[in-house]
């Protein structure tokens, strides 16, 4: 029998619409299918709301054939169920997920159930001469970059998020085969009960020239206040990790990070923000990082441009007092500064 | 419950450049986020309902590794249950799940509770691994944990919204930080741990295959290490100065154009 060396993405959707994450990780399965001269395929997992034209629609990003399997949305499990059954049949050699949470899982899950090797915060994934996928991902909290290789198949790579571009081409368009998968044992003993709650006004992070970020440092909810001072004061919003979020202090539509919103202002100010990876993938495109915190060792410290190791209630105050100052009585600079 | 011993916060990390395997030297503790989940097992045997019948920490590592046994002791395990051996280094995370898991299916678990990450990320994935490999339900990065007879209702940021998941017991799962608050272990509990029983396991009593751990049961294979690109380093100042503090930021800010 032929190897085989076909790629198989998983899409994940709500609403109606694919995730940005996942509309990568199929122009990326796509891109390495052509190198290895098979073709990609997608699967999706969800009920009545994947119609054929939906599914059709992963064409546009490369996807020759979608498969579609009838189960619950938003679980692992089914969709473990369903990509193991078809990489078992099918000629697929190669998993791809865009990453985040659901992504992490299954790809996890799906190698162990499979025998296969899985890599995550993937960056890069590329074809060795021969047509064994390597890739490069990042690992200990981005202070290194490993190239990792497969060893045997199946191989399942789990992108970081925005690692993969979402290519559409127009016109191009998939054959939609649904697949009829044999839940696991225990795919019941998990249920949605309740999927996608948003909390919170709507807020548009994504165009914020300056965002002034609190974590678990600010201490609680009224400690948003001087950050709410020094946004006005810089021009600015604020914005919440996903602790300071968890903890309950700030909406969850003023999330960034890496399960929140990635963001690319000019300034990022990050208040008792630790700087953890997943917080540094979502604001990486910041211009110019500014970290206050009363731990010296913070990773943050590792990636901002200008770090002062201090208690906010002492520097915030006088911030803002300095820059609303500052702002009253001096002209704008004139000088070039590089 | 499952522990991990990591490198202090406050040490650099770095990956051996010929084995691609984290540098083990220099000062280490417990994962931070597995005190989360530690502290999840306490506050649910105080609740008692159901009663929780004993708290098992169980880690994998070299010798060291049971310095996180004893911290998981002080704050209210059981028992503790270290697996060393020599064939397990060089594991990739799915033969390192498999490990973890044919230690844990001997204890029979009602729920098995985690840290959701380390340092090296990988832990985002071990839930998911283990659970795939006892056959139980598996949920991670849960920020809030409710448990009504033998369901769990969990609580997770994932990437729509919040969603909430209910799962049968025994089930896997991962928590974050934003789950609790961990307490300090008592001096009494930390004199009382240094001297409880940590019991050892082999590979091979633990009933682990050996082809399927350590660098030949491995799936992947570390190719090369590089460090990323520098960056111009940090311009670090004292706040214990707050007036000369700000005054160096506004100038920074100014120097930029940003105010």
């Amino acid at each position: 029998m032929q190897p085989v060396s076909g790629v198989l993405a998983y899409a994940l959707h709500n609403e109606g619409s694919f995730h940005r994450d996942s509309l990568g990780a199929v122009s990326e399965a796509a891109r390495l299918a052509s190198e290895l001269g098979e073709e990609a395929a997608a699967i999706v997992v969800g009920g009545d709301e994947l119609d054929d034209a939906l599914c059709a629609s992963l064409g546009r990003y490369g996807a020759r054939r979608v498969y579609r399997a009838r189960a619950p949305a938003g679980l692992a499990e089914p969709a473990v169920d369903a990509i193991a059954s078809v990489m078992r049949r099918g000629p697929y050699r190669y998993a791809l997920l865009g990453g985040g949470l659901l992504g992490v899982e299954i790809g996890a899950a799906l190698a162990a159930r499979l025998g296969g090797g899985v890599t995550m915060e993937v960056i890069e994934a590329r074809l060795t001469g021969s047509g064994d996928l390597v890739v490069l991902r990042s690992a200990l909290r981005d202070s290194a970059r490993v190239r990792v290789g497969y060893v045997g198949r199946p191989g399942v790579v789990i992108g970081r998020r925005g690692a993969f571009a979402a290519v559409e081409h127009d016109g191009s368009s998939a054959t939609v085969s649904d697949v009829v998968h044999e839940p696991s044992p225990w795919a019941n003993r998990a249920r949605m009960l309740r999927r996608g709650e948003r909390r919170g006004p709507e807020l548009d992070l994504g165009q914020a020239e300056v965002i002034v970020a609190g974590g678990r440092g600010v201490g609680g909810a009224e400690g948003f206040r001087d950050l709410e001072a020094l946004a006005s004061a810089l021009g600015g919003v604020v914005a919440a990790t996903r602790a300071a979020v968890d903890a309950g202090w700030y909406p969850y539509s003023a999330q960034v990070g890496q399960t929140g919103k990635a963001v690319s202002p000019r300034l990022y100010v990050a208040c008792g923000v630790s700087g953890a990876t997943q917080h540094r993938v979502g604001v990486q495109a910041a211009g110019a990082v500014l970290a206050i915190n009363r731990d010296a060792g913070a990773p943050i410290f590792a990636w901002a441009d200008m770090g002062v190791v201090g208690e906010l209630a002492e520097l915030l105050p006088r911030l803002i007092r300095a820059l609303s100052a500052a702002g009253d009585a001096t002209p704008p600079s004139l000088e070039s500064t590089t | 419950m499952l522990v991990k011993e990591v490198p202090d916060p406050g040490v650099p990390k770095r990956l051996d450049p010929t084995s691609g395997r984290l540098d083990r030297t220099g000062a280490r503790g417990l994962n931070p986020f597995d005190a989360h989940a530690l502290e999840a097992a306490v506050r649910l045997r105080e609740s008692a309902i159901p009663p929780v019948e004993k708290i098992v920490a169980v880690t994998m590592g070299p010798d060291g590794a049971a310095r996180v046994l004893r911290r998981a002791l002080s704050m209210g395990a059981d028992r503790a249950l270290h697996l060393s051996d020599p064939v397990l280094a060089g594991s990739c995370v799915v033969a390192t799940g498999y490990a973890l898991a044919r230690v844990l299916e001997r204890e029979r678990p009602d729920l098995v509770l985690l840290g959701q990450q380390s340092d090296d990320g990988e832990c985002y994935a071990m839930a998911s691994i283990v659970g795939e490999q006892l056959g139980m339900p598996a949920l991670s990065q849960v920020s809030r944990l409710e448990l009504a007879g033998a369901t769990l209702r969990c609580e997770r940021q994932a990437e729509y919204g919040y969603d909430l998941v209910e799962l049968d017991l025994p089930a896997v799962v991962s928590v974050g930080d934003a789950l609790n608050e961990p307490r300090y272990p008592s001096l009494k509990a930390l004199v009382r741990a240094r001297e409880a029983p940590v019991e050892t396991l082999s590979a091979a009593a633990a009933g682990i295959e050996p082809h399927r751990v350590g660098a030949i049961g491995s799936h992947t294979r570390v190719l090369a290490v590089a460090e990323p690109a520098a960056r111009a380093p940090v311009e670090l100042v004292d706040g214990s100065h707050p007036e000369a503090a700000v005054e160096r930021v506004v100038a920074w800010l100014g120097e930029r154009g940003l105010r």
